[in-house]
């Protein structure tokens, strides 16, 4: 007997169920709803149709005549309301249909953030053909466009938006481009190719509200950041479509439940495709849709099958950029990682191995050996044999390995390697062709590396790279196990190349970790925001916990705080407030430190905001006792009180620490400012001390009074106060763009040398640029880290507080 | 309440820890650590490292790993185990991720209390 089959939704799964059914002649009688005007197509090719490559005709798969053909009766434009399983009836707009078997393929509804303007007319989203259509008509009138989400669909929505001419942004919530398929190398990859494509990329951007009148005319950032948009294309994500099965009272979780024969929780009712869940899986990738379709068209027709979810591979094409992911690339017990970077060719793979079997790939750039790992991950395969080769792919078992040098090696000619004398990667190059074979010859001959000489590793491995076997690298010490580079090589490649982020950092020197580690983190953090303080956004987790909590961590894990107190001076109402906060946060230890101010020790880490809180509120801010930075400016009472003062040292040093507070150096920096010969101030023992005289200034560097205790040498005398300022902001920064990181002044000066330094501020030109630099610095970095911790004070305090539940 | 085994605890949305982070959770018996990777996996551990008792969450986390804030022992957040030259175990809880949130199981609450 003829059974009467409704199906909900024209989809691609549903499709394929009822092409299995005809296929088999099985005997159905078809009713098919679809909301949208039209039957069905295929959606993977949208992205085509909206970069203009192809027309909807070309897209589509079951035609009027396939329909026909097969006898279906169709119900396009017209939404199916509501299921009656006691009547086994379907109700639309149109009027009620009954059913033997009913199935629901409802597919999947775009999210829509609840933003205010999410509603205004040139806000769409990116899901089916009447969206896309919109987008182009859109596009027809130019201007800009804003695409929120920065997954697959909205990558190619942004694409093809960029493809018809508008110019577009993407706004991506989390740290790198699609964060569920890519890890952070690979995100970072793809946004370089997207970037280059013209597409501006935004992440960590949360959209607050979409502005407009009568249409959109901007989008709203947290941050208050406001872009102007004549579109919005939200693009944030779907969701299983289940409002039907959820009316009708079917086992509804985050899909329409089913079991392994896609039958839901009333026997007479299937469900297929995105809009179902099976044992807490989702599925939105064709592969296993039409894995389900065929599934249920054999349940349909009495022959038993079952669906097993499989392991899936993702190749994937956005705007010409390849990627793969495969299987579960994320860390885990008893997980080990192989990263493969190739700077040169933009590659970056990466692979994950638990006991011996590869279990998740993610590639970018050449993912033409995809398929064999996917198949080394699907099979299961032992690979211990061939681990050492495996990441090189198939046609590498038993072949070379990779070449270290490849970063070096992949350097453009026009790549400056020297920045000192200006020279660059093919000026080396022509001098060894010409007969310089080592480092004294590259330095005589094209002066790259004879000045400060933070280049020396660079060149090296230029010589390394141009000559072969015929030169040895001298060893020097890479700056963790996570790379081969030192911290000299790795600060040339984040000025010369603009890596201004870790991930680029990572890949473009060829990292072998996934995210670095202790040692390499806060190095390369430090870098980074000293060498791009504005396009560099500062990362509390890869400092020191001192530098994340702003306070220091002491044995027992509590804290100190170390108020300002500029120049070493203060005033009775600051030392009542400093006396009170002791007090009322039972501080058990209060002592007077060398740097001329009052620590209080033992705090306990969740007291933090609360007491700094306070000491804000009677105007102090905080000393930085515990910074790679500024730390304080030590001072005598010079020419106000002391009669053999000859300048005013207090004063002068009160100007210095504030100018120069909140700044981040490669290692602490602590000044001192004496107002005569008699040295007070110990100024002489200082990173960097003045010495005041009768005719003016007596600066002097490099001094320590530590582990080792130096005198410092004297850089220059100079006569004004304006002098003494713009001298100390230029060697200051001169430190942070070259010193190594954990390495004093003194340290520093042993390598370049007290006459390059003393070459760098005497050339006033120089001296200003330098000046310059550190001020533009100091526009993001000079300001009190305690008030802002203040107003954000969460982190500080406990997730959750179980000590209750567990007293019960 | 009544804790029975297995049963997970919904202590927080994954957000509130930052990447390549960790905040605490207060016990009856101590403080854990709750760490979340990179790559946004979640782990708990007790907050006291084997050597002088370090902060646990206050150090660097780098892959699956936390290095101890006050004297650089690095350990496994699979496994709790110390690595390197050094020895020593830190305890670990089951922990997972869910929708967005962040489960302990509250089992350990229980082992807590008998240890």
């Amino acid at each position: 007997m003829t059974q009467k089959l409704v199906v909900i939704g024209a989809g691609m799964a549903s499709g394929r169920v009822l092409e299995h059914l005809f296929d088999a002649e099985a005997d159905f009688d078809v009713t098919l709803f679809n909301a949208e005007e039209r039957g069905n197509y295929n959606r993977i090719m949208l992205s085509p149709v909206l970069s203009g490559e192809k027309t909807y005709e070309d897209i589509v798969t079951h035609d009027a005549d396939w329909y026909d053909a097969n006898g279906v009766t169709c119900h396009f434009g017209d939404h199916v309301t509501a299921i009656d399983r006691a009547a086994k009836t379907v109700t639309s707009q149109d009027g009620t249909v009954a059913y033997d078997k009913l199935l629901i393929a409802t597919g999947s509804a775009p999210f829509i953030i609840p933003v205010q303007g999410k509603d205004l007319p040139g806000v769409i989203t990116y899901r089916d053909l009447d969206d896309t259509n919109a987008m182009i008509e859109a596009s027809e009138k130019g201007g800009k466009a804003v695409v929120i989400g920065g997954g697959l669909l909205g990558l190619e929505a942004a694409a093809g938006l960029a493809e018809r001419g508008m110019d577009v942004t993407v706004l991506h919530l989390m740290g790198h481009l699609m964060e569920r398929q890519l890890d952070e190398a690979a995100g970072f990859l793809l946004r370089g190719d997207l970037e280059k494509r013209g597409i501006t990329v935004k992440c960590r951007a949360s959209t607050v509200a979409i502005l407009g009148e009568d249409k959109v005319e901007a989008v709203l950032l947290e941050g208050d950041e406001v872009l102007e948009a004549d579109l919005v294309v939200m693009a944030v994500g779907i969701r299983p479509e289940t409002r039907l099965a959820t009316d009708a009272a079917l086992s509804v979780a985050r899909g329409v439940e089913v079991n392994t024969q896609l039958q839901t929780s009333d026997p007479d009712i299937f469900a297929v495709g995105e809009c179902v869940e099976l044992d807490g899986q989702l599925f939105g990738l064709v592969a296993p849709l039409y894995d389900q379709a065929k599934v249920l068209a054999n349940t349909l027709m009495g022959t038993p099958d079952v669906f097993t979810p499989k392991e899936l591979s993702t190749k994937l094409k956005v705007t010409g950029c390849d990627l793969f992911s495969a299987g579960d690339f994320e860390e885990a017990e008893g997980r080990e990682d192989i990263v493969f970077r190739d700077p040169a060719r933009g590659v970056y793979r990466r692979l994950v191995l638990e006991d011996d079997v590869v279990v998740g790939a993610v590639m970018y750039g050449d993912t033409a050996d995809g398929n064999w790992f996917f198949g080394l991950i699907r099979d299961k395969t032992d690979i211990s044999d061939m681990r050492d080769t495996l990441i090189f792919g198939p046609a590498y078992q038993g072949g070379a390995p990779s070449d270290p040098l490849s970063a070096v090696a992949a350097l453009p000619r026009d790549a400056e390697i020297c920045g000192c004398n200006g020279v660059c990667k093919g000026q080396i190059e022509d001098a060894i062709a010409a007969g310089a074979t080592d480092l004294a010859a590259i330095k005589a001959t094209t002066k790259a590396s004879a000045s400060c000489g933070t280049c020396t590793g660079l060149v090296e491995q230029v010589l390394a790279v141009t000559l072969g076997d015929d030169f040895v690298i001298p060893t020097d010490a890479s700056i963790c196990g996570c790379t081969d580079m030192t911290h000299e090589d790795v600060r040339r490649m984040i000025k010369s190349q603009e890596l201004k982020s870790m991930p680029a950092v990572w890949q473009e020197c060829g990292w072998k970790t996934s995210c670095g580690c202790h040692i390499c983190r806060p190095a390369l953090n430090f870098y980074l925001l000293a060498d791009w303080p504005l396009e560099y956004q500062d990362d509390p987790q890869s400092r020191f916990i001192n530098e994340r909590k702003h306070a220091n961590i002491q044995k027992d894990g509590t804290f100190s705080v170390v108020p300002r107190m500029w120049g070493g001076i203060t005033t009775p109402d600051e030392l009542r407030a400093i006396a009170d906060a002791a007090d009322k946060f039972a501080v058990p230890t209060v002592k007077v430190t060398g740097g001329q101010r009052i620590d209080l020790l033992g705090v306990k880490g969740e007291d933090l905001p609360a007491i700094w809180d306070d000491l804000n509120k009677a105007g102090m801010v905080s000393g930085h006792a515990y910074s790679k930075g500024l730390r304080t400016v030590k001072t005598c009472v010079g020419s106000d009180h002391c009669r053999f003062g000859t300048q005013d040292s207090t004063g002068l040093g009160i100007k210095l620490e504030k100018i120069l507070w909140g700044s981040w150096t490669p290692h602490k920096l602590k000044l001192g400012v004496s107002g005569c010969p008699r040295n007070c101030a110990e100024a002489t023992c200082k990173d960097i001390g003045i010495v005041c005289v009768d005719s003016g200034y007596q600066i002097s560097i490099g001094g320590a009074a530590g582990m080792d205790v130096r005198e410092t040498e004297l850089l220059c005398q100079v006569a004004t106060e304006d002098e003494v300022i713009d001298v100390i902001k230029a060697v200051t920064q001169s430190y942070r763009e070259n010193g190594k990181y954990l390495d004093r002044i003194y340290k520093w000066m042993a390598k370049v040398g007290l006459d390059w330094i003393q070459e760098q501020v005497a050339d006033l030109e120089n001296r200003a640029a330098l000046a310059a630099r550190f001020d533009l610095s100091q526009s993001v970095y000079r300001k009190d880290p305690w008030a802002e911790h203040v107003a954000e004070a969460s982190p500080y305090q406990a997730l959750a507080d179980l000590t209750l539940e567990a007293a019960e | 309440m009544n804790a029975l085994p297995d049963e997970w605890l919904d202590i927080a949305s994954l957000d509130a820890v930052p990447q390549r982070g960790a905040r605490l959770v207060k016990t009856a018996h101590g403080c854990v650590a709750v760490f979340r990777t990179g790559d946004n996996k979640v782990f708990a551990l007790d907050n006291a490292c084997p050597h002088k008792k370090g902060p646990l969450a206050d150090g660097i986390v780098h892959g699956s790993e936390v290095t101890c804030p006050l004297h650089n022992w690095v350990i496994s957040l699979e496994t709790g185990a110390v690595q390197g030259a050094d020895e020593g175990q830190v305890e670990t809880y089951p922990a997972r991720v869910e929708d967005g949130r962040i489960l302990l199981d509250v089992a350990f609450l229980k082992r807590r209390d008998a240890a």
